[in-house]
């Protein structure tokens, strides 16, 4: 087990130099953003000159990437456009998308998992059915119709949430963004879930563990569920990534000062040292969520084994 | 400052108890409370928060509330009005004599002095302070030692400053430049604290100015908080109790926002609600117009664009443009069809004139495919115009106007789009000279003078000149318009050189364009001025 995590965590470093390299090749591509800084008018060259200086940007691409990789390793992930420090937007922004991703997985794992378990369990009954077509629905339907909906209904004309988070993004405003994020995935969750506990159903050791008089709930959360529930892990582990470096609709919708919003920004005005810092943040917190992922299967399947 | 706000405090909370009323806001009750607070929407702004270093409408909202400069503009006339200046003199149009009005302090106790101009002049044109806007000081003598266009500066200061008493100093120019005083109500020529010098980055965190308001908190990219400031000694002083900044991730957020009741006030209506918005908003939602030009500029460095006869291949383009049909349609009437270059804030007298443009900016396709063929018909057969697809909606116009040369060409084919990625990726093809065809451009004016609408955009080598328009007949007239002491003569001669210009068509002028606001019920003396930015200390509350 131990040596298996060292493994893995060695592994991660290539992966991680490959996604940084790529992203900074990906957006120095684009040209220089010295250009789109002075609004319509060109930047004067003395200072355009004295700017790009300034952020490296005068140096072959090969250098500005050594030299972005070695402040890295001393914490320094460069400055924004607006003169302010890349960690302190991360530590703004971070705080505010986790806490909406949590609202999200929270979401994807209660609602998403009960709704499979009794999907799952009534195959083919009127509760199936309709759970089923929902899920189609909300799979079908963008995120950004569901969210300006929901936003327009709740928000506008209910009033019963605000429709912009406010600055703090305490978990209570989150509520809505989280649910309206995590739809999608939810609607995955479910559906996983159904077919895997259907399909467990009929599996020996469940007919065993009915035959031994366990009692119904325990032969559902110790033997059904837990052994169903390895697709689940994997979809929600690599969604947790996905949901944080997708959240820029939503993010957007409900005003959420988030992740997405700094990309989003950071692209916009084609800030490498932004863009780079968030992705490669965001390939880190991917890495970890797969590790994790892994490391679960052991848990919920003892056979599982880590050499 | 503080003081009132805990009285207030106080008898908030002793009401509250005593008749459960509510007092939100930070204010109190009843009609137009002078205490209390409105909530307006902003968006991050791109650069550092200082003077010199800011060049677009976020953060020139914030310093035209917390500074006050030499020249403030009429909210209403754009016309520019002493404010700090007690007299600005000269005899040569070259040499100027700048008296400061006694009484002024900063936010934070300081006197404002000649000192703090020049101090904060010399920190602006300073090559290695960075500042985006240093080239406002490029009239000024020396600029050329203090910002070099390559190399080292070899002096720190401007020689063309000189402090000659304790609210006096003067101005030399490189040249003369009758207009000057008139340019000194821009957001870069305000004066700075020394606090701005001694403790840089701390201002940075929580600006300090002489305006109005003052900083009373500022999240960076997510709020900032201003407060009316008690002792402000100026005529323009705040109607309400301060301004919270909002920063929206999207103005349709902001929209839905002042909607449900959370918000005050709404400055940039998104291009999607101008439909609904006279039924949502009524008397509440204000379009007026603003100093913002739209054209469609040329790639002069290119051969088959300044060729002889080309001029009537533009000519003929912008009369192919039905200018009424999209304002109407895409814009719902929050752009006004331009007849000349400049924009009509100005105001007559200014030297906006209507029409000037005459046939050649009306719609008249019989007429525009004949000048294209005398002209030798467009160039490889096709124009494309090149925009940024990323802000702005620049998309659906840009499909309408080649819709429209399409539809008066006969040909399906005669002018297509060319979308570009990003904003910076559309800058560097400019700078670069790699524009193929003509492409959009766009100017919101730096101070309501009819100079600032040809000078940098179309004078030989200027700073805005995207499209390397060059013309001496132009230049000239303009060089005599700037040397002109009498207003109306000079105002005579820029109109002059707006002649030649449309003589040329060196840009098609498509549209002036509004500022459009939306507020809501609790506010009530809501007025955008000619930059559309919001007359913030003019808003009464409740």
């Amino acid at each position: 087990m131990g040596r298996y995590v060292v493994r893995r965590l060695l592994q991660m470093i290539p992966v991680f130099i490959g996604a940084t390299l790529l992203i900074f090749l990906m957006v120095n591509v684009m040209g220089d953003p010295i250009a789109g800084l002075c609004g319509d008018r060109e930047c004067d060259p003395a200072t355009a000159a004295q700017l790009r200086h300034e952020f490296g940007l005068d140096q072959p691409v090969w250098q500005q990437y050594a030299t972005y990789m070695g402040n890295l390793f001393t914490g320094d992930f460069g400055t924004a456009f607006n003169g302010q420090p890349v960690t302190e937007l991360m530590g703004t922004a971070f705080p505010v998308t986790i806490r909406l991703t949590v609202v999200a997985i929270l979401f994807e794992i209660v609602v998403g998992i009960v709704l499979g378990v009794v999907t799952g369990l009534r195959r083919g009954r009127p509760v199936d059915t309709g759970v089923l077509l929902l899920t189609l629905v909300v799979i079908s339907v963008p995120t950004f119709v569901t969210g300006l909906l929901l936003q327009l209904l709740l928000g506008v004309k209910w009033g019963w949430i605000d429709p912009a988070v406010s600055t703090e993004a305490p978990f209570r405003e989150l509520i809505v963004p989280g649910l309206v994020l995590a739809s999608v995935s939810l609607a995955y969750v479910t559906r996983l879930t159904r077919t895997s506990i259907a399909e467990n159903r009929r599996s020996d050791y469940v007919r065993t563990a009915v035959a031994k008089g366990l009692p119904r709930h325990r032969v559902i959360t110790r033997h059904l569920l837990r052994n169903s529930l390895i697709p689940v892990v994997t979809f929600i582990g690599t969604d947790i990534g996905a949901l944080m470096g997708g959240a820029i609709v939503t993010e957007r919708i409900f005003n959420i000062h988030g992740v997405g919003y700094q990309l989003y920004q950071g692209i916009l005005r084609q800030n490498t040292q932004t863009v780079v810092g968030f992705v490669t943040v965001l390939v880190l917190v991917f890495l970890v969520a797969n590790l994790l992922v892994d490391l679960l299967y052991a848990v919920l399947d003892p056979r599982i084994r880590y050499a | 400052m503080r003081g009132v706000g805990h009285a207030r405090w106080a008898v908030c909370a002793a009401a509250a108890v005593l008749a459960t009323a509510g007092c939100g806001g930070g204010g109190g009750s009843g009609g137009g409370d002078a205490g209390a607070v409105l909530s307006s929407s902003w968006g991050d702004p791109q650069n550092p928060l200082e003077p010199a270093n800011t060049n677009e409408v976020q953060g020139g909202k914030v310093l035209d509330m917390i500074f006050r400069g030499l020249k403030k503009y009429d909210p209403e006339t754009g016309e520019a009005q002493n404010m700090l200046a007690e007299k600005i003199e000269t005899s040569d149009s070259q040499n100027f004599t700048v008296t400061v009005k006694d009484g002024w302090t900063f936010s934070n106790g300081e006197k404002v002095t000649a000192q703090s101009f020049v101090d904060a002049w010399n920190y602006g044109a300073s090559l290695k302070n960075n500042q985006r806007n240093a080239y406002f000081f490029a009239y000024i003598d020396g600029y050329d030692k203090v910002h070099p266009e390559s190399g080292e500066q070899s002096a720190d200061t401007l020689s063309g400053l000189k402090v000659t008493g304790p609210l006096t100093f003067t101005v030399k120019l490189s040249q003369k430049f009758s207009t000057f005083p008139d340019t000194l109500g821009y957001p870069a020529f305000a004066p700075l604290p020394r606090a701005f010098f001694d403790d840089h980055d701390a201002w940075l965190k929580k600006p300090v100015g002489n305006g109005p308001y003052m900083v009373d908190n500022y999240t960076r990219g997510s709020q900032m908080s201003l407060r009316k400031w008690e002792e402000y000694p100026g005529p323009d002083k705040a109607q309400n109790g301060g301004v919270d900044l909002k920063v929206y991730t999207d103005n349709n957020t902001a929209y839905t926002d002042l909607m449900a009741g959370n918000l005050d006030l709404v400055d940039d209506i998104p291009a999607a609600q101008l439909k609904n918005v006279k039924s949502d908003l009524g008397d509440r939602y204000i379009n007026t117009p603003a100093g913002i030009i739209q054209t469609i500029a040329f790639p002069f460095y290119d051969n088959d664009w300044s060729k002889p006869g080309s001029e009537k291949v533009r000519k003929g383009l912008s009369m192919a443009i039905d200018r009424k049909q999209i304002t109407d349609t895409i814009f719902q009437q929050t752009r006004t069809p331009a007849t000349d270059w400049t924009s009509p804030v100005l105001g007559e007298d200014g030297g906006y004139k209507a029409g000037l443009c005459g046939k050649w900016c009306e719609f008249n396709p019989d007429e525009a495919k004949k000048l294209i063929e005398e002209g030798g018909g467009l160039p490889g057969g096709q124009v494309k115009i090149t925009y940024n697809a990323d802000t702005g909606s620049h998309k659906q116009w840009v499909d309408a106007v080649c819709n429209s040369i399409n539809n008066a060409l006969d040909n399906d084919r005669a002018c297509v789009g060319n979308p570009v990625g990003t904003f910076a990726d559309f800058r560097n093809q400019i700078t670069d000279q790699k524009m193929s065809g003509p492409f959009r451009a766009g100017w919101q004016m730096d101070y309501p003078l009819i100079q600032n609408f040809l000078q940098p955009l179309y004078y030989t080598g200027a700073s805005s000149n995207d499209g390397k328009w060059s013309n001496e007949k132009f230049d000239d007239l303009v060089d005599r318009a700037n040397a002109e002491t009498d207003t109306a003569k000079a105002i005579d001669l820029f109109q002059q050189a707006e002649e030649v210009l449309r003589d040329e068509m060196g840009a098609i002028p498509l549209w002036y364009q509004n500022g459009s606001a939306g507020y809501s019920q609790r506010l009530s003396d809501v007025e955008l001025n000619p930059f559309s930015v919001p007359v913030y200390n003019e808003i009464k509350v409740g």
